[in-house]
């Protein structure tokens, strides 16, 4: 999507993150064995995907920005947020595009659309001993 | 009253005397200085009569009484183990005087009420099982009536799961400070209180002047008014020196002692002396500990284990019996007599990164009976005393007993927990010294042996697969 690249975090605006909160530049920015360090996420089915939800194509880094982006779409919805013209973008946590996000999640390949081999490879991650048969796709 | 300008030789103005050139300059404030001076001095004339050396004696008969004092109510008793009882009625009139103080604010500020006890955290958490939160997902369709589900909407409670905890982990939550539900009064563990009220600070000072014995007691009286009515960022320099005489001199006391003990060469005798400074040590910090399962205690030749909130914890352990520690780095000359004396176990720095010298050193140690149980901190680093972390497991792999011992400080009084991020070890000293007291029980445990669990890993995936496949498992098969 064009919008995508136009909100990554340029040089500038991690220089000035530097200056206003003191971090470091290898504090502002994370990498995946990062978030693969948190227990609770190595544990989940879905851990692998929902850290690369987080990253943008094909990159190893995520800036702070990024990660405030991908965050902001679990923030609850509120009903008086409703938009009159629809000009006006939606906000990260709209019910849209927390479904986008979750479709995200299924669709690896990134075509916006979720094949049957797709959908298999979701269910291979939470079966422990052996493929399951999926009866009702049959 | 000679008002001549000829005045540089007052103490207050050494301009005058040094740079004959600017006495121009501060003619007129030497002028009044020297008019005041001598006012003041023709005042105290004739109001007693009070001269110089009268006070002098004054102030040495009375730093002779405190003397006396506090060898007397606070060193002999630190160091024979016994209590008069002082502490405890402290202990006791405190824990009313908070328990007091509590219930009076909770009346004032009856609406913003201390909800930090709801949510201990950034986020706000269900915590259904996975069971529950994958029903509810599913409610809109029917249920199949054998078999299993599965929906595109399972995956929801899986990333919400994982986004909390990239949030807010069980890690990262242990290593701030506790959050304490009733406010001990003291504002540096509270961020919402920053002024009190007049009638509470006027209270507080009059339920803590009787406890004039023993001067730690006075310099956290003071120090914690001082708190009280103004937010604590500076130490009061004027008071703090005192605690630091009695630290201060309690260490040199022991290296002292130990450089004696290295003629005698009788280890019974250095362990007394251990023993005993280390418990001027804790008096100086005002500590109350309390010992529990005492049968189970670390004997010779044996590892002892025990969490990790501060580097006071092995003063605490010390109070109680000998142990010998692992250190690194040789560092001074008090550090080097230590070692003639007492038999800790030492390593270069260097040598701390082959782990089968530190093993096979350790083995060594333990082997020996007449050493010293060693005290080892498995965790690594200090934890903010609400949960323990995951041990590391090269102590536990020598092979000798292990007595697992359990610190637990009491957040009533202080907050004990050493956050090296945000304190220095200075600083973290002086908020030891001037919290109201360190209250700690420990606990000797039995080493009870139990199996370790399976993989987490594959608990969660097979608690779902077992729900979308179903009851009848066995017969979906490839």
């Amino acid at each position: 999507m064009g919008s995508r690249a136009s909100t990554l975090l340029r040089e500038e605006e991690i220089e000035e993150i530097k200056k206003e909160t003191g971090f470091s530049h290898s504090q502002i920015t994370r990498l995946r064995e990062d978030f693969q360090r948190i227990p609770e996420l190595a544990i989940n089915p879905l851990g692998d995907r929902i850290i690369n939800a987080f990253f943008p194509e094909g990159e190893d880094q995520v800036n702070f920005r990024g990660f405030m982006r991908t965050l902001a779409h679990f923030r609850p919805i509120e009903d008086n947020e409703k938009s009159k013209n629809a000009a006006v973008s939606e906000p990260l946590n709209s019910r849209t595009n927390k479904l986008l996000f979750a479709f995200r999640l299924y669709d690896l390949d990134r075509d916006d659309k979720i094949s049957r081999d797709e959908l298999l490879q979701v269910l291979e991650k939470v079966d422990v001993e052996q493929k399951m048969s999926i009866r009702f796709l049959h | 009253m000679n008002t001549e300008p000829r005045v540089m030789r007052f103490p207050y103005c050494p301009h005058g005397a040094l740079h004959g050139g600017s006495l121009r300059l501060h003619r007129r404030t030497v002028v009044r200085t020297g008019l005041l001076y001598t006012q003041a001095k023709g005042l105290l004339d004739t109001l007693g009569k009070v001269e110089m050396e009268d006070f002098g004696a004054f102030v040495l008969w009375a730093l002779k009484i405190w003397l006396y004092l506090v060898i007397s109510l606070i060193m002999i008793p630190a160091m024979f183990g016994f209590s008069l009882g002082i502490s405890e009625t402290y202990m006791t009139i405190l824990v009313k005087t908070l328990e007091w103080a509590t219930l009076k604010i909770q009346k004032g500020h009856a609406d913003e009420q201390l909800e930090a006890s709801a949510s201990n955290g950034l986020i706000q958490r269900e915590d259904g099982s996975m069971e529950k939160e994958l029903e509810e997902l599913r409610r809109s369709r029917p249920k199949p009536p054998v078999g299993g589900d599965f929906t595109l909407s399972d995956c929801f409670y899986f990333t919400r799961r994982g986004i909390e905890s990239i949030v807010e982990d069980e890690v990262t939550q242990r290593f701030t400070s506790e959050e304490l539900v009733s406010w001990n009064l003291l504002t540096r563990s509270h961020k919402d209180f920053e002024y009190i009220s007049l009638k509470l600070t006027l209270d507080n000072l009059g339920l803590h002047w009787p406890h004039l014995v023993g001067h730690r007691n006075i310099c956290s009286w003071i120090t914690s008014k001082l708190e009280v009515t103004t937010n604590y960022n500076n130490p009061n320099d004027s008071h703090i020196p005192s605690n630091f005489f009695s630290y201060g001199d309690c260490y040199l006391l022991m290296c002292a002692s130990l450089r004696m003990c290295v003629f005698r060469m009788k280890f019974w005798l250095s362990e007394l002396v251990h023993v005993m400074c280390y418990r001027i040590c804790a008096r100086g910090l005002s500590a109350t500990i309390h010992y529990h399962n005492r049968e189970n205690k670390p004997k010779k030749g044996g590892i002892c284990v025990a969490n990790h909130t501060s580097p006071i914890d092995v003063v605490i352990l010390c109070n109680d019996g000998c142990y010998a520690m692992v250190h690194g780095g040789l560092m001074g000359v008090l550090q080097r007599a230590m070692v003639r004396s007492c038999p800790h176990v030492w390593f270069e720095r260097a040598e701390m990164k082959d782990r089968h010298l530190v093993t096979k050193r350790l083995q060594d140690h333990v082997n020996d009976k007449t050493k010293l149980p060693i005290l080892i901190f498995p965790e690594g680093t200090c934890v903010n005393n609400t949960s323990v972390m995951m041990f590391k497991k090269g102590s536990f792999e020598i092979g000798a007993t292990i007595y697992p011992v359990a610190i637990k400080y009491d957040p009533k009084f202080g907050d004990a927990f050493w956050n090296s991020s945000k304190y220095s070890m200075v600083s973290y000293l002086l908020r030891m010294m001037t919290s109201w007291a360190l209250v700690c029980n420990v606990w000797d445990g039995g080493l009870k042996r139990a199996k370790v669990k399976e993989s987490f890993k594959e608990e969660q995936q097979k608690q779902y697969s077992s729900m979308v496949v179903g009851e009848d498992s066995s017969s979906n098969s490839d």
